[in-house]
């Protein structure tokens, strides 16, 4: 087989594509996966002078290395045993390096190579989801991240994390809501988290939990289970990012693929924590990046469905997102506050959620941001006269009233925080009884239903949410209001291996700086900036191995989290 | 190098009404999405383009899909390698059996050892392959080399260029520029001093003959030399 492999090496230039069409076709076909290192050499040989020597054998050669991303069934299924392991190692860099080969010595296949990429996807062909096309999609969305960061990711990385998103997408929104919501339209915004103390401690019998959202019910469904893996790849990636310095240019890509296609698709789910965790790994630059196109594409964008969405994520990032510091909140916070206000004194009319629909969804992100983050603002004095100093009160007492469209219960954790910091006291007495939702708001929201749309809502995919994104984030459980009393400095836990939150201050003009903690930092020494943090921090624990002990047992009224 | 020229086209653009708020990005895009493929057209590859800018105006075509149709003109660089043009790229790969090269960066052109004249030849050294010219063996080609060479053919399809180092004309391009300064520089010679002026003529013409891609080396006829001296002769 080598030989004669590299004795055709030698002739390509004198096959025909149409009179040894037979031999071209069987020279395709064949899988690297069943031959040892010295004939998948010669084959590569074979299938790179190919291509070299006539270009409308280019997209032929490029099939066969890129059907090669997958192995036959017998050693896909062995592919985590040694043997398997080894087989991979044997066959798949050396198909990249092929593929790098040909870009080299024909510069115009790496932008077929893409589409090539695209039309061989195994999601593409096979929609229901079984363990043998998990296990496929699983090992050739790997390779595709290999493209991305490989010697040819100039002219296809970009592409192959679009592709990426794309499919993370199309799982996502496969998963109905069906799949995982106790239906409990009497339960509010604000509830229970998931993380219990049993839950953390892995205990699934945990009877305590409210289980109107549920981890469980998702854990047999394989799209979610495909999902998940396929988000830790995806996490992993980015980490690996990060130690090659190639995050910014990562991130841009999936900024782009974000505004594309995630942005304005209300049912995706989850795979929109892919740009939580980029920006949980670079706070200062990505977080930045991803807070402040928002912000401008809510205040200059055209399309409403599009502004609202953005300051729905805008509102959700801010109020979940554990690395960032309170001052970068206030910041975005205010001009938030600020469009609001100059809305208010452009437009004199009375409320209507329909035609203001823009400003009532800004509204309402500015109340859901600080329902997490005032008591945090309170207790730093900048940030707290930076607040008091925001026309907040102006623009609820305006004639447009967003204090009644927005989605009451919201409005009244807004309200009953804001009283208590003083911040605020509406001089009308709103009488929600419970609800989630009114008449007004759905108009608001329209048939999108965007009054309810809380894009980071807690993760429910078990792998992505344990090891990646549950250490960087803020869960309503933890977060102390300002109507809750003060613990002592006793009672606080310590020992944390976890998060604290007050991320690093960016700006370092800022009075009170609140020291980083970055993720993943087991080495830091707890005693003395422990006490410092939590004397001036909201800090949702997650230390499932030392046993919570929260300063108070926060227990809303509403429970089940949004939808 | 041949194959390159700029060509002065009026071009009328269609596009979508929903980008009528920004046309002028909404017709780079339709042109760049031209760019490095070949278009019957143009007879060629786009390679660059420079659009004067468009008014903003466009006439609507009614229809099922309306579409706005914007005139413009626009200078294009066009890339069109014919048959017995020479062009040159870069040596990217040298095998016994063929040279690969890379035209302008983008263009892939093969040239098969039947297409490369018998004074080079192919060998080894430190595990890269070369051609080296038996004649001059400081004309090498091998990998990273520049090289110039005669097309046989292309396929649009796949911008893939056939080449030829057949003619004496092609090989590595460093040295036959310094070939041609030489030749040059040998004829400023001659333009300057009479004397020394006939003899190099006559060696001009004797080191310029050649058959078949190769140099012959005859020495100078003795009917022509004689015929020189009874000319000075006379004047």
């Amino acid at each position: 087989m080598q030989t004669s492999t590299k004795a055709l090496s030698g002739a390509v230039a004198d096959i025909d594509d149409l009179h040894h069409e037979k031999l071209l076709k069987a020279i395709f076909n064949l899988s690297l996966w069943n031959f040892g290192p010295d004939v998948i050499d010669a084959l590569l040989e074979l299938i790179v002078s190919l291509a070299a020597s006539n270009g409308k054998h280019v997209d032929s050669c490029l099939d066969m290395l890129v059907s090669n991303f997958t192995p036959p069934n017998k050693v896909l299924d062995m592919l985590k045993q040694p043997r398997g392991l080894e087989k991979k190692e044997r066959v798949l860099p050396r198909v990249h390096a092929a593929l790098k080969n040909i870009s080299e010595l024909v510069p115009m296949a790496a932008s077929r190579l893409s589409s090539i990429v695209l039309e061989q996807m195994p999601w593409k062909s096979k929609r229901n989801v079984d363990q043998w096309s998990m296990k496929r999609q699983l090992i050739y969305v790997e390779n595709m991240f290999k493209l991305e960061s490989g010697a040819i990711r100039e002219f296809v990385g970009a592409n192959m994390l679009k592709d990426v998103m794309n499919v993370l997408r199309d799982l996502d929104v496969a998963i109905g809501w069906d799949d995982i919501l106790h239906d409990d339209s009497s339960k509010g915004v604000f509830m229970i988290e998931l993380e219990d103390e049993n839950y953390a401690d892995g205990d699934e019998d945990a009877d305590e939990l409210p289980s109107t959202l549920s981890e469980k019910s998702l854990s047999k469904n394989l799209t979610a289970e495909l999902l998940d893996s396929l988000m830790v790849q995806t996490f992993e990636h980015l980490e690996s990012s990060v130690s090659n310095k190639r995050l910014s240019e990562v991130f841009d890509t999936l900024l782009s693929s974000f505004k594309d296609t995630v942005l304005n698709t209300y049912k995706s789910k989850f795979t929109q924590f892919v740009m939580f965790y980029a920006c949980a790994l670079d706070p200062e630059h990505c977080g930045t990046e991803f807070a402040s196109e928002l912000i401008d594409m809510f205040v200059g964008g055209h399309n409403p469905l599009t502004r609202m969405s953005a300051v729905a994520y805008l509102a959700s990032f801010l109020a979940r997102g554990k690395f960032l510091p309170p001052a970068f909140v206030a910041s975005y916070l205010g001009r938030l506050v600020d469009w609001c206000w100059q809305y208010c004194v452009m437009h004199d009319g009375d409320m209507n959620p329909k035609l203001h629909q823009v400003f009532y969804s800004g509204c309402q992100a500015m109340m859901y941001i600080l329902c997490f983050r005032m008591r945090l603002m309170v207790e730093i004095p900048l940030l707290k006269s930076q607040l008091f100093c925001m026309p907040i009160d102006k623009i609820f007492k305006h004639k447009l009233d967003p204090l009644k469209v927005c989605l009451p219960s919201i409005v009244e954790e807004f309200l009953k925080q804001a009283k208590a910091a003083r911040l605020f006291t509406s001089s009308k007495t709103f009488v929600f009884e419970d609800l989630l939702v009114s008449n007004l708001s759905r108009d608001f929201g329209g048939l999108e239903r965007l009054d309810m749309f809380f894009p980071f809502d807690p993760c429910l995919l078990k792998n992505a949410d344990r090891s990646f994104i549950r250490p960087n984030y803020v869960y309503w459980k933890y977060v102390r209001t300002t109507y809750h009393e003060d613990i002592d400095d006793d009672d606080e836990e310590d020992g944390s291996d976890g998060e604290v939150e007050g991320a690093a201050e960016f700006d370092d003009d800022m009075e009170e700086v609140i020291i980083s903690r970055s993720y993943g930092d087991n080495d830091l020494e707890m005693d003395e900036f422990d006490y410092a943090m939590n004397k001036m921090s909201i800090t949702p624990r997650n230390n499932s191995s030392a046993g919570l002990r929260m300063p108070s047992r926060i227990r809303p009224s509403m429970s089940p989290e949004s939808l | 190098m041949e194959g390159l020229s700029v060509v002065q086209a009026n071009l009328k653009v269609y596009v979508d009404p929903s980008q009528s708020k920004n046309l002028s990005s909404a017709i780079f895009r339709e042109l760049s999405a031209l760019l490095f493929k070949y278009n019957d057209a143009f007879h060629g590859v786009l390679l660059a383009y420079n659009v004067h800018a468009p008014e903003n105006k466009g006439r609507i075509l009614p229809g099922v899909h309306p579409f706005i149709a914007v005139r413009l003109e626009a200078k294009l660089l066009v890339f069109s390698p014919k048959p017995d043009m020479l062009l040159e790229g870069k040596v990217v790969k040298v095998t016994e059996e063929s040279i690969h090269v890379i035209v302008l960066g983008f263009s892939s052109a093969i040239i098969t050892d039947e297409a490369i004249r018998n004074e080079f030849k192919y060998k080894t050294k430190h595990g890269q392959g070369l051609y080296v010219n038996r004649s001059n063996r400081r004309h090498v080609i091998k990998a990273g080399t520049m090289i110039r060479f005669v097309v046989k053919s292309m396929n649009e399809e796949t911008l893939h260029i056939y080449g030829s180092l057949m003619p004496a004309n092609t090989g590595s391009v460093k040295i036959l520029e310094k070939f041609s300064e030489h030749m040059n520089t040998e004829s400023v010679t001659i333009n300057s001093t009479p004397k020394k002026r006939r003899s190099k003529e006559k060696y001009e013409v004797t080191t310029q003959i050649t058959e078949h891609g190769s140099i012959v080396k005859d020495a100078p006829s003795q009917n022509h030399y004689d015929r020189e001296i009874k000319k000075s002769r006379r004047s």
